[in-house]
């Protein structure tokens, strides 16, 4: 990169800056995504070790914990091998595992010490500050910044609101200033430049620093010493809507406060006269961009992490190969159900399958395609119901709801004033000692609970149906063509398009949680970090409407009229389901209806039986109901910090057909999205599939990854200690930086391995559909995402390295057969990752 | 019966024994442990109270342990039991248990889930003892263990930075009010002439036969006694170390800062309600303080964007409260208030997470969008804006401490530079002999000089724990420099009021024990890792060196007086040689007492605590 211009450019600098920043939106609106991304044009392995040796930031696990793997087999050595051979491979075609190349990589990788400080560039000039001129910058600057950032920005926390709402960040500052009686500055000179009009980056740093070589570089540094507010303030630049109480900041403009302060702190210490870093520093500071050197040690965790990424998939492809799934049987399918890709509705899905032996059930993202804005009753705003980057057009509006909002007085603000602050603690003071003894005791829901149920009201109408009608530029409702549209696609790329079973449910998900900032993490990704009910109801709701019926005939899909749609939503934190029949209640099928519901409860009960084993303070020997009732605690207990797991081991993208999977148990780690390749030939809904399921199952991969790698620099470390601020984030203490990523709590057993998608279809098809999107394809190419075809023709497995397919044979042996769940569950805590179940 | 409240402090204390054995992997067993341990006082208090009450509800007093008699000085563990007693008694034990309970599983997996409930068992056995006391030596052990617990609470993710810094910060100031303590145990000798306890003070005419011919040294004690209760309930000027306190696991914010350790302060003021009720300037200043605190902790509350930030200092406003209530002679509703005031935080702080929750839900059915612009440029409008910026920046308590404290600690850097490690054993150790000589020697020579003896080697004393203080490079010097500064206090007072040998033996055999083990500790790091151990920077070494960082701490705490060596007393006992009209030495001597305490734990935290270094060999702890 050529990034040490004489001449800076101001726009440039902070384009390249907001590149690298952390891109975490405000909390409730939670979506996954590559940590890294800013590394994403280079390939995987590369893009690390720049990573890691310019900001300092871990990107593998330990050689320690590689190598305990090794000893447990959890990588198999036989992969190791293989990976090592390849690696000689490289730059010997004809190596062999005889050779001495391999054997000293081997022994290398096995055995070498290495004490590698993981020590980036990025911060060595910013010691400047304190070596030349014995000034702790962070330290003076820091908390006059975060807490004059954090005042305007705050979205209903203090009672006393920055004065003069409605400015933007800097202009406030200023009028603020003017009020002639207290300064937030220490000397004259920064406040008079804050005054003055034409204050620029450039200008400051000509005072700071005067060497133009350095500014870019300066300024990356200062922002990077608190990449959480940075990079905050640089998304609701971006993205204003993440913050309902709207607030116009910029990253210049948080560039030029602390400017501004920094040579206020100057000021303050060495009076108006005092050298720039031109003239005070003779070597001049490390460049951050630097052309990476050679690491062995990087070498040797490249290896290891190949390994262990591997003797996972390995077993996978093995377990899938030669099968050739069945053609769609002509079977009597008791009921039909969608659900979402999501990892965790992936177990739920084959329990229901064991319980209902004759049902059918397929996965698609959890928005059925039917993306909108949605707007409770009463409420203030529209959430949006889709994927994050889709700008959906419609709004849905509910309307006679029943339980509305609560109100707690342990919450109301107030009791932070004085006089009532006074009553309330030596009233509800008492009340609340009570409150404490009965949550600890017996939890059960309350109104801080984030509840999946209370997103939408069970006995509240949609408005689905457009009538004319428009609310800040959207169409409130869908038209037919609209909602024929949306039908159409979701069950073609599933490829649902005949044989409908008397029932069709639309499950979407969500997850309760109290006492918890990351709740939205819990909802679903594919609804933007909410509870997907609204979606599955707007879906059930068109595909039972007549008039789409009969235009979806014409297009040939024919549904019957002895079908029926019903919406639902599975709570994965509590495992428990709400069906929304009200709308079908006087069909012919409410009774076939009424025979399923237990079949449900069954399988949701099962599931948290299995969810159990990983949670140690639930023992999954009890009886199942109870286990039930300990994993339903969790979502409401405050002490509880880790309700349930979310997306914790996955590991795979599966998009093809049930008999692809059908007969493994996979625990909880594969995104599963149906797809019958043998409707669509040229891959056109492929392609579709791929531009949702790629940045969305590999953001949310990799951002387990890496919080999981590096818990301080990438994760937001342990949340116990965690402060809320401003209701957008979260920071360590009241001093500290904002953590973006994830909390130790959500990610600290995840297995880190990139995720495999695993697509059934012709590789040639398939390499044209993921060729024609270059954002897709980049993923891909540059391996952040790993993939692998199953060609349905000739049942061989192709694995896609350096642009091309290259057949994938597995290891030799078999996989272990299991019959029953409690094989299973020893299986589980032996670490045998796949099985074959029938 | 009375008896009873004996078992309040064993059951803890051998609760927190038990603890420490246990190994760290076995947390069920652990917080078991925790669990009985503090739900056992809990049913027996609360039996107690009732069996208490139904009897009459009459105060008494339990003369305990005479741990050293010596002439006048008795120093005597005493425990005396009231309504405050019994009200502070069952809050905390209500509280303990609750956060405990609650923490059994809020900490499971966390690295330090042992280290945590050893240091709650901790708190919890200072708390209890400092509830229960009868007099100011007993309390004293409570408070210091309190101000320890704290420390090490703050510091719990003691790898990290602003953890560790904030929690020396908050040690200095307790440690502030440590010596007002310390202070009025020395001056309230002088006083009585015995070692009091608060049992007597209610007795009015003891008192007032005392105070009539005395009333300055009466106005002294109680200052002391404020300065202490202060620092403690975080008033004015110290409340900025409250909000930066939270920075530990958050049942310990809410267990410590939310309720029972900032309630200290008030605490004391009840209990020695009695010496200070009819010295009028005093109940107003303590009103005052009060009252101050409440107004502008409020405003600073009202612009806190943080949970925490504002659920502490809304509960040191209360407190604020608390203190004109308790200087209005309202002690019942101060009663009342601190058993909600301190409920309703704990709480607050325990479910601080859920605001985004519940906030953000709110914001969402009842927003409305601001208000028109108003003119800035308004009289009114300015004053306003003023005001704001004033609390957002905490109306500069925080920089006011670090001025009155931190900066001129600061500027004598290079006071004393010439010291070396080489070079200190052959200065000072020649110069401490040679005052010894004097000190002892029956010649007389000198004799007429012996005040101002005293008056050198206390300010001797003081320019080592400067020097210590700002010691950068080496931290064996810094460590010896205070252990020498223990010996020049020794020989300050043994010029003032021949000290005799004996009684220097107590005072100096836990220090000189400290001392070495410390040093011993300090080698052993220096020669392990190859390299100097400045104190420039955090070293962060608890990491390497786990048990080497833990005798280290003994050896600290030992060297500060703290309750588990003879110097604990020792303390104490000295102060009694300096006369009461001495005020100069008293100074002299309880500032190098302030900062030698406050040296100490800076090495410890510049040695063993506050940074790590990441690599790609080991696993690191998931808590960072």
């Amino acid at each position: 990169m050529e990034l040490n211009t004489i001449e800076f450019d101001e726009s440039k600098s902070l384009e390249r800056l907001k590149h690298f920043l952390p891109g975490q939106a405000s909390l409730k609106d939670f979506v996954h995504h590559n940590t890294l991304h800013a590394f994403q044009h280079d390939r995987f392995y590369a893009g690390l070790q720049q990573a890691s040796q310019i900001f300092g930031y871990t990107t593998y696990l330990s050689l320690d914990e590689y190598r305990s793997y090794y000893a447990s087999r959890k990588i198999i050595p036989e992969v190791l091998d293989r990976v090592i051979l390849a690696y000689c491979k490289k730059s010997n075609p004809n190596a062999t595992a005889q050779d001495p190349l391999f054997h000293n990589w081997k022994e290398r990788v096995l055995n070498q010490e290495y004490d590698i400080e993981v020590r980036g560039v990025i911060g060595k000039g910013r010691k400047i500050w304190k070596d030349s001129y014995g000034l702790n910058m962070n330290k003076v600057v820091h908390p006059t910044l975060f807490r004059l950032l954090s005042g305007f920005l705050d979205q209903g926390i203090s009672l006393w609101t920055f004065p003069n709402n409605g400015l933007p960040f800097l202009e406030g500052i200023k009028s603020l200033e003017e009020n002639g009686l207290v300064s937030f500055f220490k000397s004259k000179r920064s406040r008079q430049l804050l005054m003055e009009t034409d204050i620029s980056i450039e200008k400051l740093l000509s005072l700071l620093i005067a060497n133009k070589e350095w500014y870019d570089d300066y300024i990356f540094e200062q922002q990077f010493a608190h990449p959480g507010w940075s990079g905050f303030v640089a998304v609701v630049e971006k993205q204003p809507s993440t913050l309902l109480s709207p607030r116009q900041v910029s990253l210049k403009e948080l560039i030029i406060l602390e400017l501004l302060l920094e040579i206020d702190a100057m000021d303050h210490k060495f009076g108006p006269d005092w050298k720039p870093w031109s003239e005070m520093v003779s070597t001049p500071p490390e460049p951050l961009f630097q052309k990476t050197t050679y690491s062995e040690v990087h070498e040797v965790l490249q290896l290891w992490q190949e390994a262990f990424e591997w003797s996972y998939f390995d077993g996978v492809l093995k377990g899938m190969q030669g099968v050739n799934p069945p053609v769609t049987q002509q079977k009597k399918v008791s009921f039909q159900g969608l659900f979402c890709i999501d990892d965790r509705e992936y177990s739920f899905r084959r329990h229901l399958e064991n319980v209902a032996t004759d049902c059918d059930t397929y996965g698609t993202p959890g928005y059925f395609g039917v993306e909108f804005y949605f707007q409770p009753e009463d409420g203030k705003f529209h959430t949006k119901a889709c994927p994050a980057p889709v700008d959906p057009g419609f709004l849905i509006k509910e309307k006679g709801r029943k339980n509305g909002f609560k109100k707690d007085i342990h919450y109301t603000k107030h009791s932070h004033s004085l006089f009532r602050g006074w009553l309330i603690s030596n009233t509800f003071g008492f009340w609340s000692a009570l409150r404490l003894f009965v949550n600890i005791f017996k939890p059960g829901i309350s109104p801080a609970t984030a509840y999946s149920f209370s997103h939408m009201d069970k006995h509240a109408q949609l408005g689905i149906e457009y009538q004319g009608k428009e609310e800040a530029g959207l169409k409130v409702g869908f038209e037919v063509a609209e909602m024929v549209t949306r039908v159409r696609n979701v069950l073609k790329s599933i490829g649902l398009t005949e044989n409908f079973a008397p029932i069709v449910y639309i499950v979407g998900h969500g997850g309760s949680s109290v006492n918890n900032p990351y709740y939205a993490g819990y909802d679903c990704g594919a609804c933007a970090g909410r509870p997907g009910a609204v979606n599955a109801r707007v879906f059930s709701y068109m595909a039972n409407k007549p008039e789409v019926r009969e235009k979806l005939k014409e297009e040939g899909i024919t549904i019957p009229e002895s079908t029926i749609f019903i919406g639902a939503m599975h709570d994965t934190t509590r495992d428990e389901i709400e069906f929304y029949e009200e709308d079908i209640s006087d069909s012919p099928q409410a009774l076939l209806h009424e025979e399923n519901k237990p079949l449900f409860h069954k399988a949701l009960s099962l599931n948290a039986k299995e969810r159990s084993f990983r949670f140690d303070t639930v023992n999954s020997q009890w009886d199942q109901e109870k286990i039930h009732q300990e994993v339903k605690k969790r979502s409401v207990s405050l002490f509880e910090p880790r309700p349930e797991w979310n997306h914790t081991a996955n590991a795979l993208c599966i998009v093809g057909r049930k008999g692809l999977y059908k007969h493994l148990y996979l625990d909880k780690r594969p995104f599963i999205n149906s797809y019958d390749c043998s409707q669509d030939p040229d891959g056109k809904y492929l392609m579709n599939i791929l531009s949702a399921a790629v940045p969305v199952c590999g953001g949310i991969n990799l951002e387990y990854y890496f919080s999981r790698v590096d818990q301080q620099k990438l994760g937001a470390g342990t949340k116990l200690p965690h402060n809320v601020v401003g209701l957008f984030a979260v920071a360590n203490g009241i001093d500290g930086d904002l953590r973006p990523g994830l909390p130790s709590q959500m990610v600290e057993i995840h297995d880190p391995v990139r995720i495999l998608f695993i697509i059934e279809h012709d590789p040639d098809v398939v390499l044209r559909v993921i060729q024609s999107n270059p954002s897709v394809y980049e993923w891909i190419a540059n391996e952040w995402v790993l993939l692998t075809v199953k060609n349905p023709e000739n049942g061989m497995i192709y694995r896609f390295r350096e642009g091309i397919f290259e057949p994938y044979v597995s290891l030799g042996g078999e996989l272990k057969k299991v019959k029953n769940e409690i094989e299973i569950q020893s299986a589980f805590y032996k670490n045998d990752p796949v099985l074959i179940t029938n | 019966m009375e008896n009873i409240v004996h078992l309040f402090v064993i059951v803890p204390v051998i609760g927190f024994l038990l603890s420490l054995i246990i190994s760290e992997s076995r947390e069920a067993l652990l917080s078991k442990v925790v669990f009985y341990t503090i739900g056992l006082n809990l049913i027996v208090s609360m039996g107690f109270v009732i069996y208490w009450v139904a009897d009459g509800a009459k105060n008494f007093n339990l003369h305990d342990w005479t741990v050293y008699s010596e002439g006048n000085f008795n120093f005597f563990i005493d425990f005396y039991f009231d309504e405050i007693a019994a009200v502070y008694l069952l809050v905390g034990n209500i509280i303990s248990f609750m956060v405990s309970v609650y923490s059994r599983y809020y900490m499971h997996k966390e690295s330090g889930y042992k280290r945590f409930f050893n240091t709650i068992l901790f708190f919890y056995i200072g708390y209890i003892i400092t509830v229960l006391s009868g007099n100011f030596e007993t309390l004293f052990i409570g408070w210091e263990i309190l101000g320890i617990s704290s420390f090490l609470l703050i510091a719990f993710y003691r790898l990290r930075y602003l953890p560790v810094k904030n929690a020396l910060k908050v040690f200095t100031i307790y440690r502030i009010g440590d010596v007002g303590i310390l202070l009025a145990m020395w001056m309230s000798h002088h006083l009585w002439h015995e070692n009091i306890t608060f049992f007597q003070l209610n007795n009015y005419e003891l008192v007032n036969e005392h105070l009539t011919s005395k009333s300055e040294i009466g106005i002294f004690i109680s200052l002391m006694l404020l300065v202490a209760a202060l620092a403690k309930s975080a008033q004015l000027p110290f409340t900025a170390w409250l909000p930066r306190a939270m920075e530990g696991p958050t049942p310990s914010s809410a267990i410590f800062y939310g309720s029972l350790s900032v309630h200290i302060g008030a605490f004391l003021l009840m209990r020695t309600f009695p010496f200070w009720e009819h010295q009028i300037l005093v109940r107003w200043l303590i009103g005052g303080m009060g009252l101050l605190t409440a107004v502008i902790t409020t405003m600073i509350a009202r612009v806190q964007p943080t949970v925490k930030g504002q659920v502490a200092y809304s509960s040191s406003a209360q407190i604020g409260i608390i203190f004109i209530e308790i200087a209005a002679g309202f002690y019942w509703m101060a009663l009342i208030h601190f058993v909600g005031n301190a409920f309703l935080r704990t709480y607050q702080l325990l479910v601080s997470p859920s605001v985004v929750t519940y906030l953000v839900r709110e914001q969402f059915y009842t927003y409305e969008a601001s208000e028109i612009r108003e003119n800035p440029r308004k009289r009114l409008n300015r004053f306003k804006s003023a005001m704001y910026l004033m609390a957002v920046k905490e109306w500069n308590l925080d920089t006011f401490i670090f001025k009155i404290i931190f900066k001129p600690l600061k500027q004598l850097r290079y006071f004393l530079g010439f010291l070396s490690l080489k070079s200190i054993i052959g200065i000072l150790l020649p110069l401490y002999l040679a005052g010894v000589y004097v000190a002892y020697s029956k010649a007389g020579f000198l004799a007429d000089s012996k005040d101002y003896l005293a008056g050198i080697a206390g300010l001797l004393a003081l320019m080592m724990v400067m020097k210590a203080y700002n010691e950068r490079s080496s931290s064996r010097l810094a460590w010896l420099l205070l252990v020498f500064a223990h010996f020049f206090i020794d020989l300050a007072v043994t010029f003032n009021d021949h000290l005799d040998l004996k009684e220097a033996g107590i005072y100096l055999s836990g220090v000189a024990l400290s001392g070495i083990l410390g040093y011993w500790m300090l080698y052993r790091v220096r020669a392990f890792e190859k390299h100097r151990i400045g104190l420039n920077s955090f070293h962060g070494l608890v990491d390497k060196h786990p048990i080497s960082a833990f005798v280290f701490l003994l050896a600290c705490l030992g060297l500060t007086g703290f309750p588990i060596t003879t110097t604990f007393f020792g303390e104490d006992l000295i102060l009694t040689h300096i006369k009461a009209d001495q005020y100069l030495l008293a100074t002299l001597v309880s500032l190098t007492f302030i900062i030698l305490g406050i040296a100490v734990i800076r090495i410890y935290t510049r040695v063993f605590l506050g940074s790590f270094t990441k690599n790609y060999q080991h696993p690191t702890e998931l808590s960072i």
